[in-house]
């Protein structure tokens, strides 16, 4: 018996140095030097390319800003992950839930407020609650809202939309998809 | 059409993985593969064995156990000082005793059930040393284990079955470490994050919104997550946090990652016993369960959410959204979360929970019998090859002959190990539900009330039953009741269905072989697929209907009704933003 447990050990803390440190380390310093930017996260100087953002206070209790193309309400609604800021989640809600028929339809009644008939992604949160995209469609039904806000011509818009549509990858792989922060950045060099 | 391709792509990658990676794990398994030698040799030196030195079943057993024991209290340890360790930027201090049970008997025993938020939770140095370690080496004690099953087939008379130790070093170093390593390169180059530098304060100059962002060495986990279908992830939102699955094509990777290893071993078992057929009668039947249903739950999942529909959103026509990300779409979400819940990962690109009730149905479903399409690393292979014996074993009644599998005579001793083995998961996980469900603690546990309350409780048991580790997670299981029940449902799921299938491995393998007659029942035919997948579903169905029928499927026919939140669960919580919030949107 003492045998196994001397083995047992000895193997347990080799492996933890091979397979967690070893490992780890040395994938952090390969990942380092060859992409960097993604290593660390895609930080950009106004957020991260990757992890989307609460576009301007979107919860159900605040008007929406009109200026900027809007993502999915998510990261700091306070339905979703109990409402600590920076953890990811979703509502886990399930699909006959009275309180996401109740938030949903708060939801469609803030984008009526600001003249916009919303597609489902525009009203429900999405696994991580840091989702940073958003589907062409979904802006598309923004445009009257923004050009309304900044005077930006529609068409000039949906060209803007278009350009910014990326995907799917390898024409199969996943969604055509706008990356909300992109877009906002792309719509901030019109004005 | 885009799911379409999606398909042909990943069945073109499981082909190559059936045939290369294993061929390549027969040679690794026969110590024909040796590049990593110079890390291999010392540690056989230092813990005093060799490749050579075989162990009868018994040892095996012991040996598996004593590791397993050890281990756990190794990474409980970690947990409990990870606050006095080094690799932890944010600060976060001890990790309490019942969760930290609870965390390491998940990982020990594959299942990666997560009762904490892995960037609120975990420092580095844990995630690292304890979580990421055990993902490779609980996968390799599950592929060591199948191996003896199939070495109990193709041996003749043998009193040995492997040596437990060169077995598991061997899986980690040439199966899993350098496959993970590979694609952990490619999850980074797609935009995973891999940094030892904490989290990231950014402020947006556009609308002056700050913003927090968790960062940590997540890439190169996620990959031995899904290679050793682990499935627990660095973040709480597992696969669907874009730091961990980023795009469309890490998607369909990590899908083929998590299948790749279970889709292999079936060529294992036909090249070690010696008919490749015998291999792809198993694998037939593993696709055909499979295919039925990422069929049916991709479409339930396509159809519209019916609270999102009453909210006034009646044309759904990207299907149900709620908890799915538009990077991923319905149905690549859907066929993710199947081959999650259908292996032993877990891991989740969607909330589960927010699925229709149709194809919640199919998650939990998948799971319920017995994972074994194509299942865990390992612990898919000898549980399908359980149900074979069982299957053979019904064949051999109907025709009236002793039946043989593979030319070893299945007589009572194997039939009752097979049986245990299989009775073991559906007993735990019932007897636990019905508990569960009878106490208040149990039920201050889940989040939605009405039926799918019920299944939030009966999902969790059957998770953990299974080592599987997903989750209706709108469950709350940090609290002594779920920690407790659900690390015995763990370790119930994993040794008390290894230490039999030892025991079959021991016997099979000292057994002689009949030769085959007109009178065989054959095995690599499309009759033997059909009654080994009757065999399954049968089994399945029996135990599980009335539970399931209490649960999704009341849900699916309680049309027009809507069901709360369970205010006792609420209560248990006690929510920073509390009752009367929840009470006002009710």
């Amino acid at each position: 018996m003492l045998t196994y447990l001397r083995r047992s050990l000895l193997l347990a803390l080799v492996l933890t140095v091979v397979l967690g440190f070893v490992y780890g380390l040395v994938g952090t310093g390969v990942a380092q030097a060859l992409f960097p930017f993604q290593a660390n996260g895609s930080i950009t100087k106004n957020g991260s390319a990757i992890i989307g953002q609460n576009w301007n206070g979107y919860s159900t209790t605040k008007i929406l800003d009109p200026q900027w193309f809007h993502g999915r309400p998510d990261a700091d609604d306070p339905l979703v992950a109990n409402g600590k800021p920076g953890f990811s989640g979703a509502t886990n809600l399930g699909p006959r839930s009275k309180v996401l028929r109740t938030e949903v339809h708060a939801l469609v009644v803030a984008w009526h407020e600001v003249g916009v008939d919303p597609t489902t992604d525009l009203v429900t949160t999405s696994g991580s609650g840091l989702d940073p995209d958003i589907t062409p469609q979904d802006a598309l039904v923004q445009v009257p809202m923004v050009a309304k806000a900044t005077g930006i011509p529609p068409a000039r818009l949906r060209s803007l939309i278009a350009h910014e549509t990326q995907g799917p990858e390898l024409g199969f792989l996943g969604s055509s998809v706008v990356n909300v922060l992109q877009l906002n950045e792309a719509l901030a060099k019109l004005r | 059409m885009d799911f379409a391709w999606t398909i042909v792509a990943l069945v073109a990658l499981m082909a190559l993985s059936w045939r290369f990676l294993g061929a390549y794990m027969v040679a690794v398994y026969e110590t024909r593969v040796h590049f990593l030698g110079f890390v291999e040799r010392p540690i056989y030196r230092l813990i005093g064995t060799a490749p050579g030195r075989e162990q009868t079943w018994k040892r095996y057993a012991t040996s598996l156990l004593v590791f397993s024991c050890v281990f756990l209290l190794v990474d409980y340890l970690i947990f409990r000082v990870q606050g006095s360790l080094f690799l932890d930027p944010q600060h976060l201090g001890a990790v309490p005793p019942a969760l930290s049970w609870n965390t390491a008997v998940s990982f020990v025993t594959n299942t990666n059930w997560q009762n904490y938020a892995g960037e609120t939770t975990m420092s580095y140095f844990s995630q690292m040393g304890a979580l990421m370690v055990q993902q490779f080496v609980s996968a390799a004690v599950g592929i060591a284990v199948a191996i003896t099953l199939v070495r109990g087939f193709a041996r003749k008379g043998s009193p040995t079955i492997g040596n437990f130790w060169v077995d598991t070093v061997r899986g980690c170093l040439y199966v899993l470490l350098p496959i993970a390593f590979v694609f952990g390169i490619v999850f980074v180059g797609q935009g995973a994050v891999q940094t030892l530098a904490g989290p990231a304060h950014v402020r947006d100059a556009l609308n002056g919104v700050t913003q927090t962002i968790p960062r940590g060495p997540a890439g190169f986990m996620e990959t031995i997550k899904q290679l050793g279908t682990n499935g627990g992830g660095f973040f709480n939102a597992n696969g669907a946090d874009p730091f961990e699955n980023p795009t469309g094509l890490t998607n369909l990777l990590s899908i083929a990652l998590l299948l790749c290893i279970p889709v292999a071993l079936t060529y294992v078992f036909g090249k070690m016993v010696g008919a490749l057929r015998q291999g792809v009668a198993v694998l037939a039947a593993m696709t055909i369960i499979f295919g039925a249903w990422t069929a049916f739950t991709s479409y339930a999942e396509h159809q519209p959410n019916p609270a999102v529909a009453a909210a006034g959103v009646m044309h759904q026509p990207t299907g149900n959204m709620e908890g799915k990300e538009v990077r991923f779409g319905d149905t690549q979400s859907a066929l993710y979360d199947v081959a999650s819940t259908q292996t032993s990962t877990g891991s989740v690109d969607g909330s589960n929970d927010s699925y229709n009730p149709i194809g919640g149905f199919g998650l939990l479903t998948g799971m319920m019998l017995g994972e074994v399409s194509p299942g865990g690393v390992g612990s898919g292979l000898y549980t399908i090859l359980l149900f074979a014996i069982l299957a053979v074993f019904i064949g051999g009644l109907m025709i009236g002959r002793t039946p043989e599998y593979l030319g070893k005579k299945i007589q009572a001793r194997e039939v009752k190990l097979a049986g245990l083995g299989i009775l073991v998961m559906p007993i735990t996980v019932l007897v636990l539900t019905a508990i569960a469900v009878s106490i208040h603690a149990g039920r201050a546990g889940p989040l939605n009330a009405g039926p799918h309350g019920f299944t939030e409780i009966l999902y969790a048991f059957t998770s953990q039953a299974n080592n599987n580790g997903s989750a209706f997670a709108g469950l709350t299981g940090n609290h002594a009741f779920y920690n407790v029940t659900g690390g015995i449902a763990m370790l119930m799921g994993r040794f008390a269905i290894i230490v039999p299938t030892l025991a079959l491995a021991g016997t099979l393998a000292a057994k002689n072989v009949v030769p085959a007659s007109a009178g065989t029942f054959r095995t690599d035919n499309t009759m033997f697929v059909g009654l080994l997948i009757a065999v399954i579903l049968i089994v399945g169905g029996l135990t599980f209907f009335p539970a399931v029928a209490l649960g999704p499927i009341v849900e699916q026919l309680s049309h027009g009704r809507f069901f709360g939140v369970s205010l006792a669960h609420l209560a248990a919580l006690a929510l920073p933003h509390g009752i009367a919030h929840w009470k006002a949107v009710l």
